[in-house]
């Protein structure tokens, strides 16, 4: 493992994807160019793997379900836990699946835009894969924080305008 | 006042140090809608929440009393071990670190410590506004050593040597600088510290700013060669750990100067308030990833107010440190003052004008970076519509 300090480029995009490339250009001391260059070249080489907005579904009100889905899996030969662990990524309601350690294998995030069609995806798509030896639903019941993100009010500028 | 009451005036010496230029700036953009301030000296970020919730926890626990005068020692041990590796600097914490409520009131304690009436004291200039009100106010007699845009506003030995007579009793450098973001390399403060030590003179190190450098680390004054006996270091957790109002700072010096220091303190001060002594040793022990972070958001705006002030005509050398740019307005014809007032009151932007920070500030704006890219490319295009009417 390296230990290299991260490329600016990333970092600022991590903090905020929308920044525009000549900003991005002279935060950085780097030509627009060059910073459309590295970007491109990371989007090529999945170093950047999306985009995408982080957004407090409550606030427009949709309503969407999410739960999070604790899988025991029996591990495969050769393959071991990745050969499940890719047929549960495949479905569309799963946002997120990772291997964790801990009592359980496999973590999986699923979203659905109700409860019924939540708990059917459950029953029917996830705990009857082949290997599936158990799965636990925690339904997500209100967001705090999320990818850095504050659901709540957060600090407001306070400072005087003009200080020594 | 009723009309028969005749009080006797006030102290001279109060009456007759200046308000800060700062000041009025503040009084007009205050009273001010949609303000973009480039005139805050404070860093944008909150303290990190570990740091509060220790001191909240502290509060819960009900920590509330009066510390030692030094201030805790645990807090005194991490500075003192904290300097150590970084710097390679030691000092006894038992004896020589004394915890101050900021470093503006290390600065006071340093001066009445240090100067009897009428000895002087070199300030490089332009400097951090409370310099010179602090050694008027210790008895002293301020002497402003003009530093330049082409010297990167670092001052030289020669330049102290000019203005040294024999009444000159201390140096007081402030590196990185508030102002003007210059910042002292070791060979300058080697040249510094052995005419220093040639003289008998004292050394005031403010160094609040070591963790915004971003060319390479700071050098700590007292850790050159020969500096530790002669200087008094001053330091805190303002900038570096965004605690601006927790008011927590240290002095570090050899026991005879800290142990006067102390006294005065003792006296004046008591103890740095405990919450805020709590929430410091936390900081210093565990925020250092923040330290960095903010280290790092300030980097890039830098380049950016650099980069946006130089495309406008308005010279501006690459700070080396804190979070100031200190662009030169000459090429507009206007004065610092004029160039700020006009900059307020017609688009709505902060800054200060250089005259606030003494000698060698006229013809220059303070423009503070620690703010936010969005607000700071605002500035920087209302900054634009300022040149182009006052080109036209």
């Amino acid at each position: 493992m390296s230990h290299e300090a991260p490329d600016e480029i990333l970092t600022i995009l991590a903090r905020d994807a929308r920044t525009p490339y000549d900003t991005i250009a002279k935060m950085t001391g780097r030509s627009v160019e060059e910073v459309e260059k590295a970007v491109r070249g990371y989007e090529q080489s999945g170093v950047i793997k999306t985009y995408y907005t982080v957004i407090d579904w409550e606030k427009t009100g949709s309503e969407r379900v999410v739960a999070f889905i604790d899988v025991k899996v029996t591990p495969a030969r050769d393959v071991g836990f990745d050969a499940i662990a890719c047929r549960i990524a495949r479905f569309a309601q799963v946002q997120s699946v990772w291997l964790v350690s801990g009592g359980s294998d496999l973590r999986v995030v699923v979203e659905a835009s109700n409860l019924r069609e939540l708990a059917s995806f459950v029953a029917e798509k996830l705990a009857t894969i082949d290997g599936v030896t158990g799965t636990t639903s925690h339904f997500l019941l209100k967001r705090y924080k999320e990818d850095g993100a504050l659901f709540f009010e957060s600090e407001q500028d306070q400072r005087l305008v003009v200080s020594p | 006042m009723s009309q028969s009451l005749s009080l006797k005036p006030l102290s001279k010496t109060a009456l007759e140090v200046p308000f800060s230029g700062i000041r009025r700036f503040f009084d007009i953009a205050a009273s001010m809608q949609d303000v973009v301030s480039l005139g805050v000296g404070e860093p944008d970020f909150v303290t990190p929440w570990s740091v509060r919730e220790a001191a909240i926890y502290s509060l819960e626990r009900g920590q509330t009393t009066y510390t030692s005068n030094y201030g805790l020692l645990e807090l005194r041990r991490e500075i003192a071990r904290y300097l150590n590796n970084r710097y390679q600097v030691e000092y006894n914490p038992d004896a020589e670190i004394l915890i101050t409520v900021g470093v503006s009131e290390g600065l006071d304690l340093a001066m009445r410590v240090l100067l009897n009436p009428a000895d002087e004291v070199l300030i490089p200039e332009p400097c951090y506004v409370s310099y010179r009100p602090c050694v008027s106010l210790a008895g002293g007699v301020a002497v402003g050593v003009e530093t330049r845009a082409e010297a990167k506003f670092a001052v030289t030995a020669e330049q102290l040597k000019a203005a040294c007579t024999e009444r000159t009793k201390a140096i007081l450098l402030g590196y990185p600088s508030n102002p003007t973001g210059a910042v002292l390399n070791r060979e300058q403060i080697i040249e510094i510290i052995n005419f220093a030590r040639d003289r008998g003179i004292y050394i005031i190190s403010d160094e609040i700013y070591d963790r915004l450098t971003y060319d390479g680390m700071h050098t700590c004054v007292a850790s050159v060669p020969g500096a530790r006996d002669i200087t008094i270091l001053l330091n805190g957790f303002s900038k570096a750990y965004a605690m601006t109002g927790w008011r927590i700072a240290y002095a570090c010096a050899p026991e005879p100067i800290l142990k006067m220091m102390m006294k005065l303190h003792s006296y004046t001060m008591l103890c740095a308030p405990i919450t805020g002594q709590i929430a410091a040793l936390e900081a210093i022990k565990h925020a250092e990833t923040e330290v960095e972070d903010m280290v790092a958001h300030y980097r890039q705006r830098r380049r950016l107010i650099v980069d946006g002030l130089n495309k406008l005509g308005l010279t501006c050398h690459m700070p080396l440190g804190a979070f100031y740019a200190f662009p030169s307005i000459k090429s507009t014809g206007l004065s610092a003052e004029q160039f700020a007032e006009r900059l307020l009151l017609e688009e709505r932007v902060a800054v200060v004008p250089g005259t606030a920070f003494g000698a060698g500030g006229n013809g220059h704006i303070r423009c503070s970076y620690a703010t936010g890219v969005e607000k700071l490319e605002m500035a920087l295009s209302r900054l634009q519509n300022f040149m182009e009417k006052l080109r036209s």
